[in-house]
């Protein structure tokens, strides 16, 4: 029995559970293979400071394998971290940190690579060039699935025309799809949270002569950087704090709270030692599990401002309807974002931007694009809170229809971003966000808040057709109260006229009684 | 959404007025005006003149009804369209006044014995909602203006084809323009036909002792019409009346309101046996036919007995109408009523007395009689009528004149009518 036992290591546990990383279906394959190519060369160009231009190319392999290739203008990566990043599962410099991204743990390109690898044998191909005085270097790499290690096939250089970039290339067999959970859908709604990245795509069938489809950015304003924070004490569960307490370098209980956590200064670190009958000066490392517990309800009750703003970035209201401007054509926009709020300890902050009218579907339900850290969700969408706070939101208040536990109907689109540290996902593929009741709260209020606006607008609109409808009703029988009065008084044309005129104004002018 | 209600109301009103309902207008109507179109001209022509002569209308108050002459009617038209052209020009929204025409605006006095109208008016001020009305209204007046101008008349279904000429502001059903000219004619306190507008309804059908001295329209040739004569049929009461003389030895009128029972009558020659004069009403009589009853009945001192169904319809509207006059066209009441009118039957009493066949009262039955206990000025000065529909209510039950049959085709000869006229004191007021 235990001869057989061996560790596992992680690459091996992916082929045998690929559907917790969004893999179980060729379509999903796909889609999240682009995915995770396009979220890595976003995070990497932001980070630089340069505007993300992205090219996304899907080409038919024969039969249903499909080459996918994702070329960045973004900073390059360093030689020697090359086969890391691609071929080791777990490698990133994301998990550690408690701050805004899009990917989390480090998983995602390389899994993508690892499918590839398992469906057609063919291993990735990366292109990278950081700098003009350095070459473009070329791997083909393929992982020790066993071992987690990367193995290095080939290792040239190449000609590259830019600057710098990187150039990804992964073979799988999959399932080209459009809709609503295909790659273009994917990327549209990529640009549409993103407003300072442009994609061009070209979708399978096309060839280099053809236009690519061109998914335009509509703002150049780089998204602020987020930075790394501390816990806030709120959201510290008593396992956590009990490990904190015992792995933490302070030697006091006040320099622990001090340095540990956000937004604690030295009174209120002082007062939760001393609300819980201890004193500043004790030692983290001689708190009981029971005196932890004290800690934390004391800590519950002591006001304490909310987390930093910094370790988030938020779209922005002006980038939400500058980009929503651009990519849907409606009549009516809005976006608001609403101040940070935190659940169990981690900041989050929720924005909802919705546009109305024009060419959306006026009979269909409203379109909700979810999107958690500007990444956007595609499927589940009914067991996600972006979906539920919609839901729960009475839309027939702000004169749209909606029937009873349904989306509102009507020429509706609705963009809910969550973002946060560690946004809570319901499963490691990254589809749908748990409910938590801060998330929700704070979802309906942002959709209250649009909503309040859209049912002014509608109602001012409705009032504006009402009026007008008012006045062409005027204009229709006003000449025939000219035409009465010639014929009885024998005007002249001029009299008559100068009647309907003066008329005319009067009633306009009285019209809104 | 108050121009819906108006329109429904108007309806309402006119289905009430006409007892024969919409569907058979049209094909009465054809027959009117070709009728009419033969004599246009000739009593037109002689109301005007006799207007002129006399230039104070009201002289002859209670025997003529109010003629002035076609350029005092052009005059008022003017005047008002000059008003709202001021008013317009001023930059001010125009407002007409209009009396109101309904049952809450006319007063009941005995000693003048119909409804006369309280001087209510109601202010039409052009605003979004009424601008099209409004704009009928001014087109109905120079219409009525360009009419009188030209010595012509148009009945009141032509009026409304001639509507369908204004484009937008064309009246897409008649009630629709009927009110509009009723309006008008409230307006100017005249008569419809001082407008240029004649109804086209039948006036009545009369028979009996009574011989019409009328004109022939071509060569003034005196006329006599004997009433006696028409055997099985009748003398058609004309749209103007008002040229009529009457000789006459009868002792009574007796208006009945079906021409069924009028028929019987005719057919057995109740006329001779009883020495009377028989009209028809055809339901609510027309101002037409109450004219003639009036005037009948002033120039020979004549009673005049009315023999309706016994519903609160009959009663209220049909014997009250003819009585007193309408709430609708109430500034005309004067002359198109019959003070001198008594209620003959059928009464809610004669139902038991003479062991009638009867039907449940309808819900509408029930509130016209509600309605009138409540509202009809005329109801509410006469106990005797608040009796009678009372206890039409507790009964529940109406009864048709031609019930009477059930005791045998010519019982209402024969037994009801001598009952009745036995002891006309016991009449209904």
């Amino acid at each position: 029995m235990a001869s057989q036992q061996r560790e596992i290591s992680v690459s091996e546990f992916f082929t045998k559970n690929r559907h917790l990383l969004g893999f179980d279906s060729p379509t999903k394959a796909l889609l999240t293979t682009i995915k995770e190519a396009v979220d890595n060369s976003l995070d990497a160009c932001e980070e630089a400071g340069i505007l993300p231009d992205l090219e996304v190319a899907i080409e038919p392999a024969g039969g249903d394998r499909f080459r996918v290739v994702v070329t960045d203008n973004g900073p390059g990566i360093l030689k020697g971290q090359i086969p890391k990043i691609f071929g080791k599962l777990l490698y990133g410099s994301k998990f550690h940190r408690l701050r805004q991204s899009r990917g989390q743990q480090g998983i995602g390109i390389s899994a993508a690579g690892m499918y590839g690898q398992l469906t057609t044998g063919k291993p990735i191909v990366i292109e990278s060039r950081t700098s003009k005085r350095r070459p473009a270097h070329r791997y083909e790499l393929v992982i020790d699935t066993r071992k987690n290690e990367p193995v290095v096939k080939k290792d040239t250089t190449v000609d590259w025309s830019a600057a710098h970039g990187t150039r990804v290339e992964i073979e799988l067999e999959g399932v080209y799809r459009g809709g609503r959970h295909g790659v273009e859908t994917y990327l549209r709604q990529t640009v549409l949270a993103n407003p300072h990245v442009e994609i061009a795509f070209r979708p399978p069938g096309t060839t280099e002569a053809d236009e690519p489809v061109l998914f335009q950015r509509a703002s150049k304003v780089l998204p602020v950087e987020a930075h790394e924070i501390q816990p806030h004490p709120y959201g510290v569960e008593i396992g956590l704090l009990l490990r904190m307490l015992k792995e933490t370098r302070a030697t006091t209980l006040k320099s622990f709270f001090q340095t540990e956590f956000s937004r604690v200064g030295p009174t209120l670190a002082r007062r939760i030692a001393e609300g819980s009958g201890l004193t500043s000066r004790t030692s983290p490392r001689r708190v009981s599990p029971e005196r932890a517990e004290l800690l934390l309800a004391v800590i519950r009750k002591s006001r304490i401002p909310a987390p930093p703003m910094d370790c988030l970035s938020p779209i922005g209201e002006e980038r939400l309807l500058e980009s929503l401007e651009e990519q849907v054509a409606a009549e009516y926009y809005d976006a608001v974002t609403r101040s940070p709020a935190v659940y169990r300890g981690n900041p989050f902050q929720v924005e909802v931007g919705l546009a109305y009218g024009g060419e959306l579907g006026a009979d269909d339900l409203a379109t909700v694009c979810r999107f958690a850290n500007r990444v956007p969700l595609l499927y589940q969408q009914g067991a996600c809170a972006l979906t539920k706070a919609v839901l729960q939101t009475n839309w027939r208040s702000y004169g749209t229809q909606q029937s009873r536990g349904a989306l509102p109907s009507g020429p509706l689109l609705l963009m809910v971003h969550i973002a946060s540290v560690w946004v809570p996902f319901t499963s490691e593929s990254k589809e749908s966000v748990a409910g938590y009741d801060e998330i929700i709260k704070e979802l309906k209020l942002a959709l209250q808040h649009v909503g309040r606006k859209l049912g002014a607008h509608l109602k001012r609109a409705a009032k504006a057709r009402d009026s007008e409808r008012k006045r062409q009703y005027i204009e229709k029988y006003i000449p025939h109260i000219g035409i009465a009065l010639r014929e009885i008084l024998d005007l002249s044309e001029r009299q008559e006229e100068r009647v309907v005129r003066t008329l005319t104004g009067t009633l306009e002018r009285s019209r809104k009684m | 959404m108050a121009k819906k209600k108006k329109a429904a109301k108007r309806v309402a009103t006119q289905s009430t007025r006409s007892s024969t309902g919409t569907t058979p207008r049209k094909t009465r109507a054809k027959k009117a005006t070709s009728k009419k179109k033969a004599a246009r001209d000739a009593p037109r022509k002689a109301a005007v003149k006799k207007g002129n002569k006399k230039r104070s209308p009201r002289a002859g108050k209670g025997t003529q009804p109010p003629v002035p002459g076609a350029w005092k009617v052009i005059q008022r038209i003017s005047t008002e369209a000059e008003s709202v052209r001021k008013k317009i020009l001023a930059k001010r929204t125009p407002t007409m006044q209009f009396p109101v025409r309904s049952l809450s605006n006319v007063v009941y006095r005995p000693t003048s014995g119909f409804f006369e109208m309280k001087g209510r008016t109601k202010e039409r001020t052009l605003t979004v909602g009424t601008v099209k009305t409004f704009a009928q209204t001014l087109r109905m007046m120079a219409f009525s203006k360009e009419l009188v101008e030209s010595d012509d008349i148009a009945t009141k279904r032509e009026a409304y084809y001639v509507s369908k000429n204004w484009q937008e502001c064309r009246f897409n059903e008649q009630p629709e323009s009927d009110t509009v000219m009723e309006d008008v004619e409230a307006l100017f306190g005249v008569n419809r036909e001082q407008l240029g507008f004649i109804p086209e309804e039948k006036g009545g059908d009369v028979a009996g002792e009574l011989v019409v001295v009328d004109h022939d329209r071509e060569t003034g040739e005196e006329l006599r019409i004997d009433c006696t004569r028409f055997g099985s049929g009748a003398y058609s009461i004309p749209i103007s009346v008002e040229q009529l003389r009457f000789e006459t030895k009868a002792r009574f009128i007796l208006a009945i309101e079906t021409a069924g029972m009028f028929q019987r009558l005719v057919k057995h020659a109740y006329w001779r046996s009883a020495n009377c004069i028989l009209v028809s009403l055809g339901g609510v009589p027309t101002r037409a036919c109450r004219r003639f009853i009036r005037r009948l009945a002033d120039a020979k001192k004549l009673p005049v007995y009315v023999f309706v169904d016994g519903d609160p319809y009959g009663y209220s509207n049909i014997y009250r109408t003819l009585k007193v006059g309408s709430g609708n066209a109430a500034h005309m009441n004067e002359f198109f009523c019959v003070p001198q009118a008594r209620f003959l039957g059928v009464t809610p009493q004669d139902i038991e007395e003479y062991d009638l066949p009867t039907h449940p009262l309808k819900d509408v039955d029930i509130k016209r009689a509600k309605d009138a206990l409540k509202n009809d000025p005329f109801v509410r000065h006469h106990k005797a009528w608040q009796k009678a529909l009372q206890l039409q209510i507790k009964m529940g039950v109406r009864v048709e004149q031609q019930a009477l049959a059930k005791h045998g085709l010519n019982y209402v000869i024969d037994e009801y009518l001598p009952r009745k006229m036995a002891n006309t004191g016991a009449f209904l007021p």
